[in-house]
């Protein structure tokens, strides 16, 4: 187990903007946290790292107190927003952290893995966003981390840096990182993390892996359908489907209806020209839970 | 120790890159120059060499020029990093967090370092160039360097707390400014204007002021760097020749740079990533 959060609460100030959390990440496994603005992610990963005090419960990394040599010596973090001194080089920031990480990792090997290659010689005060992100995402390769808390990581990378950076994420879980990643977008988590946490103000809502969150849910799905004109009737009457345009019908469905559905569906034949099946969204799902919560 | 080194490394090289920093040395050699220049016309009537008439104007120049290059190198080192977010990076790194701060002050000290012989060198070329420099007043300038590590390690020290103390770079900034304003302009002047007030007699003239101008650590520069002779003229008799050569500006000088490191590390442990 290398994360444990047990009961952790944190205030600040009168507010209380973590309480009575438990959270456990596994080596191998890569969580998602998700959540609104404010809710309370940065504040659990600083926790997590020592730099925020608990005011009650307790947090282990790797069996250790956070902050301490020990588990500072095992976790990688990557704020959020980070930004380098912009008077130094992107490599010269590497070499840094490398030598308080007491690693001797290559350098320009790593600058061409997170894809900075070339630019690893350049002032940090010439990088774009994303370069920026991409030269702490290099930071956090410096060791093998047991747990790697990653704030925001994808923020402000285009969709192939995107791809990479999940490869790189999957690479790490398989060799035995737990995985701790924040974000806002919803659907890129959806495929590449084994299970979802969602905060609101400061609480766990939903602890679970995604298609037990689909299940417990229970979102309509929706089937999208076009058709030739002989059966438009058929569709909206029988079906109550929803036209959408000229040829194209939307049927929405219950998870438990879906396999009833399709089989009347497909007895149609020739006439179904096309039919795609969307599972409800991430962002679906976030809504129903944070809405349950306020209940 | 490595952690140590390989911050005070990339430290270094902010400073060394540090556009605002070049730009005041630069002012500082001009004016040690200028000052040297323009001192020689007194050599003769002293009877004392170049170099010595100099030290005295390389001194004063100090005073103000050694607080603001050790602010403006110490200002930004905290707040900098709470604002980048790499300070809570750098904390979640295994390296102590007194070790960031030591790392930080050997690279400014040797920033300043570089600096100062920079200034004093030009001053001492000059000399060379124009006039006569005696051992003893390479010894003079010697001290000024050493006294002038101490005194810019002082205000690295309070630079540091204020940096880790302030809610953002910007802030840090105008504290820094203050502070600068504070040691080395104003509380000479208000020191002055409780002299008028008191009188030569007067009670705070006698009991006060000589401590008061001790506990300064711009003012103890002041005493421990002027040559001997100059620093009762200084105090132009005020001050008892007897306090002033003592060893309680020295005192002052070394006290003050520990008491601001260790404020600077008490504000390091408080500061909130
Ligand atoms: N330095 C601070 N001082 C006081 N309160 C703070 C501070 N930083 C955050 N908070 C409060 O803590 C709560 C949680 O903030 P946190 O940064 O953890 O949110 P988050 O989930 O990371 O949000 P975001 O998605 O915007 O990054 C908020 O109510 C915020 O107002
Ligand atoms: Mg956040």
């Amino acid at each position: 187990m290398s994360l444990i959060v047990k009961d952790a609460c944190v205030r600040r100030g009168k507010i209380e903007t973590l309480s009575q959390l438990s959270l456990h990440v596994r080596s191998g496994e890569k969580v998602a946290l998700i959540g609104h603005n404010g809710a309370g992610k940065t504040t659990l990963m600083k926790a997590s790292l020592g730099l925020l005090p608990l005011a009650a419960g307790e947090i282990e990394v790797d069996g250790a107190r956070p902050g301490s040599a020990h588990a500072r010596n095992c976790t990688a973090y990557l704020p959020e927003n980070v930004s380098f001194h912009p008077a130094l080089t992107g490599a010269e920031v590497l070499r840094m952290f490398g030598t308080l990480k007491k690693t001797r990792e290559n350098i320009s090997a790593l600058l061409d893995r997170v894809g900075l290659g070339e630019a690893g010689q350049r002032r940090v005060g010439t990088y774009s966003k994303g370069m920026r992100q991409k030269l702490g995402l290099a930071q956090v390769l410096l060791s093998k981390p047991r747990l790697a808390i990653l704030d925001e990581p994808t923020s402000g990378l285009d969709p192939i840096a995107r791809g990479d950076f999940y490869g790189i994420v999957d690479e790490l879980a398989a060799a035995g990182s737990a995985v701790l990643i924040s974000s806002h977008a919803l659907t890129e988590l959806e495929a590449k993390t084994d299970r979802i946490v969602i905060l609101r103000k400061g609480k766990l809502v939903v602890d679970d892996k995604l298609e037990v969150l689909r299940r417990k849910a229970d979102l309509p799905m929706k089937l999208r359908i076009s058709a030739c004109t002989s059966i438009h009737n058929v569709l909206t009457e029988k079906f109550s489907a929803l036209k959408v345009s000229d040829e194209r019908f939307e049927i929405s469905c219950r998870p438990t209806q879906k396999m009833a559905l399709l089989s009347e569906l497909t007895s149609l034949g020739e006439s179904l020209h096309d039919m795609d099946i969307i599972p409800p969204h991430l962002d679906d799902l976030y809504r129903h839970y944070s809405k349950e919560a306020i209940l | 120790m490595n952690s140590i080194l390989a911050i005070a490394a990339c430290e270094f090289r902010i400073s060394r890159r540090n556009n605002l920093l070049r730009a005041t040395v630069a002012m500082m050699v001009l004016f040690a120059v200028s000052l040297t220049v323009l001192g020689s016309g007194a050599t003769g009537a002293l009877g004392v060499d170049m170099l010595t008439a100099a030290s005295a104007s390389l001194a004063t120049l100090s005073v103000y020029i050694v607080p603001l290059i050790a602010l403006l190198l110490s200002f930004d080192a905290i707040a900098g990093e709470v604002d980048r977010g790499t300070l809570a990076l750098v904390l979640s790194y295994p390296a102590p967090r007194t070790s960031l701060v030591i790392g930080k002050l050997l690279a400014h000290l040797l920033a300043l370092g570089v600096a100062l012989v920079l200034g004093y060198g030009a001053a001492i070329a000059v000399c060379l160039a124009l006039g006569t420099v005696s051992t003893a007043s390479l010894l003079l300038v010697l001290k000024l360097t050493i006294g002038g590590l101490l005194l810019g390690a002082a205000f690295l020290g309070l630079g540091y707390a204020l940096s880790a103390w302030a809610k953002g770079a910007g802030a840090a900034a105008g504290y820094a400014i203050g502070i600068w304003l504070v040691f080395v302009v104003l509380y000479d002047v208000a020191l002055l204007a409780g002299l008028v007030l008191s009188g030569a007699d007067g009670a705070f003239t006698q009991d006060f002021f000589p401590w008061l101008l001790i506990a300064n650590p711009a003012d103890a520069f002041r005493l421990v760097t002027l040559p001997t002779g100059q620093a009762a003229e200084l105090a132009s008799g005020f001050v008892s020749a007897d306090l002033a050569r003592s060893y309680a500006p020295m005192v002052s000088l070394l006290a003050w740079p520990l008491a601001a490191l260790g404020l600077a590390a008490f504000a390091m442990r408080r500061v909130e990533p």
